[in-house]
């Protein structure tokens, strides 16, 4: 399989009131085309620094990313970033919003893409509504549309979910692999939940605390779709939580 | 029903005061205070002989030409300097000198720069909105959320885009404030520059209330009359805050 993401020796620290503060040790891995990583660790071990290195945003103090092959250094719309706290602009209707990135289109066309995309997430029917008319589920359609619809070969979600009360967050996981089936996306997703990733990822890499490294890297070789009762399912969960730290597991 | 109840408290608290200037200038037998009465007979006195629609239109132009380039000026540059920081580290301390400066203070300059004419009044009008509005249009700016730029240069807009569907939305609600306290502050002043050297404007009836003959009935007529006006023009002001534009910014 073709490379599509590097990450060579990413460093990061922060200045604190204690000095440096040094958030990123030292990551290195590689990501395929199409794979869909899901990067879990504890709160505040760097989870997020790490994503917005990778998205562009933040530039590394040491190492880089490369990309197909050329060495990234600012965001561009090849990957986008789907933040927790989520960025739908709130001035703007879901068409429109869908219609932001969309560059290099005839105005009517945007409008229809932007309405394909939008029914693709299931908000067929509010095109025209502002976000603070929509349900917290239907903004984070609203956010994913707005990242399917330029087609970005990499999406980099950070807690995408991790809002929503837990049948719309498995709904919304539900939705994704199946755009994921359609749409071929190299997906990088952070979360905190061993479940989530189990579900949704084909390769999960298990952070540690801050300074944050890789502690750990598991395959998930079940196909789709999963049933996360299933024995080798729940092995995988229990030696996942045992990297975490966590060795009750309430069962 | 509750509209009714809501307002209820206002009014009986007003028609409370009007009942006790109107006790308090019957007691005392003031022969220069008027009573409630006398204004009321005032207001159409000054109807019947068609003056204070002059007035009332001579303060409102003023005022609407000053607020208007007020707002042509201090948008733009508002913008400028939120965007720009070596713009905001130039301009900002000139504007903090110049903004607590009262415009009644600036009365003595404009007569001598403009004369006693329209363009006095005009200019302390100016003087006096400009300022709120470019702090109130600079700080929407300053205060867009990091996470709508972080998206807007995700996806890789160009900067007519940039600005057109997302900096100037984002501070459209942060203007609007801006206008209505600089609207507020502009009718607060025409009244004060016009009591000087003009021959027009409820200033100006105010004033010549007094001097010709001690008419305090339309002294105070022409008070009331300004803060209804006053009120009206919030409530014009207001209203932009419902528009689709700005909506977004009170939902929730």
């Amino acid at each position: 399989m073709r490379t599509k993401i590097e990450v060579r020796a990413l460093q990061k620290s922060f200045a604190s009131d204690q000095g440096r503060l040094p958030v990123v040790a030292d990551v290195s891995f590689t990501v395929h085309d199409g794979e869909f990583i899901a990067i879990i660790g504890p709160s505040g071990c760097g989870k997020t620094t790490l994503m917005n290195m990778m998205a562009g945003f933040v530039a590394p103090d040491a190492g880089s990313v490369v990309i197909d092959g050329v060495p990234r250094s600012r965001p561009d719309s090849k990957g986008i970033l789907i933040s927790q706290l989520g960025s739908v602009f709130p001035w703007l209707t879901v068409r429109e919003n869908l219609m932001f990135g969309l560059n290099g289109h005839a105005p009517a066309n945007k409008a229809e893409i932007a309405d394909r995309y939008a029914s693709i997430v299931g908000l067929k029917g509010f095109e025209g509504s502002y976000p603070h008319e929509l349900s917290g589920g239907m903004l984070k359609r609203a956010e994913l549309a707005r990242a399917l619809v330029v087609k970005p070969e990499i999406l980099y979600m950070d807690e995408p979910f991790s809002a929503l009360d837990a049948l719309m967050s498995l709904r919304m996981r539900n939705e994704l692999l199946r755009i994921l089936a359609k749409e071929r996306h190299t997906v990088m997703l952070i979360t905190h939940d061993v479940e989530e990733a189990i579900h949704v990822a084909d390769r999960i890499l298990v952070l540690s605390p801050r300074p944050t490294r890789i502690q750990a890297s598991f395959d998930v070789p079940f196909p789709h779709p999963r049933r996360l009762s299933s024995p080798q399912a729940q092995e995988l969960r229990v030696a996942i939580l045992r990297e975490l730290g966590v060795d009750h597991y309430g069962d | 029903m509750t509209r009714l109840r809501q307002t209820l408290p206002a009014l009986l608290v007003i028609a409370a005061l009007i009942a006790t200037w109107w006790i308090a200038v019957v007691l005392t037998h003031s022969v220069i205070f008027p009573t409630p009465w006398n204004v009321v007979t005032g207001v159409f006195e000054l109807l019947e002989d068609g003056t204070l629609w002059e007035h009332i239109g001579a303060s409102l132009m003023r005022v609407g030409t000053g607020f208007l380039l007020a707002v042509c000026v201090a948008v733009p540059l508002g913008l400028w300097m939120g965007w720009v920081p070596r713009i905001y580290n130039t301009l900002n301390p000139i504007f903090q000198i110049l903004r607590p400066i009262s415009p009644i203070a600036w009365i003595p300059i404009a007569i001598l720069w403009f004369g006693v004419g329209n363009a006095s009044p005009i200019y302390l009008i100016f003087i006096s909105s400009v300022f709120p509005m470019i702090v109130q249009t600079t700080v929407g700016v300053h205060t867009i959320e990091k996470r709508y730029l972080r998206a807007a240069e995700n996806f890789g807009v160009s900067r007519y885009t940039l600005f057109r569907q997302v900096v100037i939305p984002a501070v459209l609600p942060q203007i609007v404030v801006g206008m209505r306290i600089g609207l507020g502050v502009a009718w607060l002043v025409v009244v004060a520059a016009e009591m000087i050297a003009l021959r027009s404007g409820l200033g100006y009836m105010i004033m010549d209330a007094r001097n010709a003959g001690n008419r305090y009935d339309l002294v105070v007529a022409g008070m009331i009359i300004i803060g209804v006006i006053g009120l009206s023009l919030d409530g014009l002001m207001r209203m932009l805050e419902g528009i689709r534009w700005v909506r977004w910014r009170y939902a929730h």
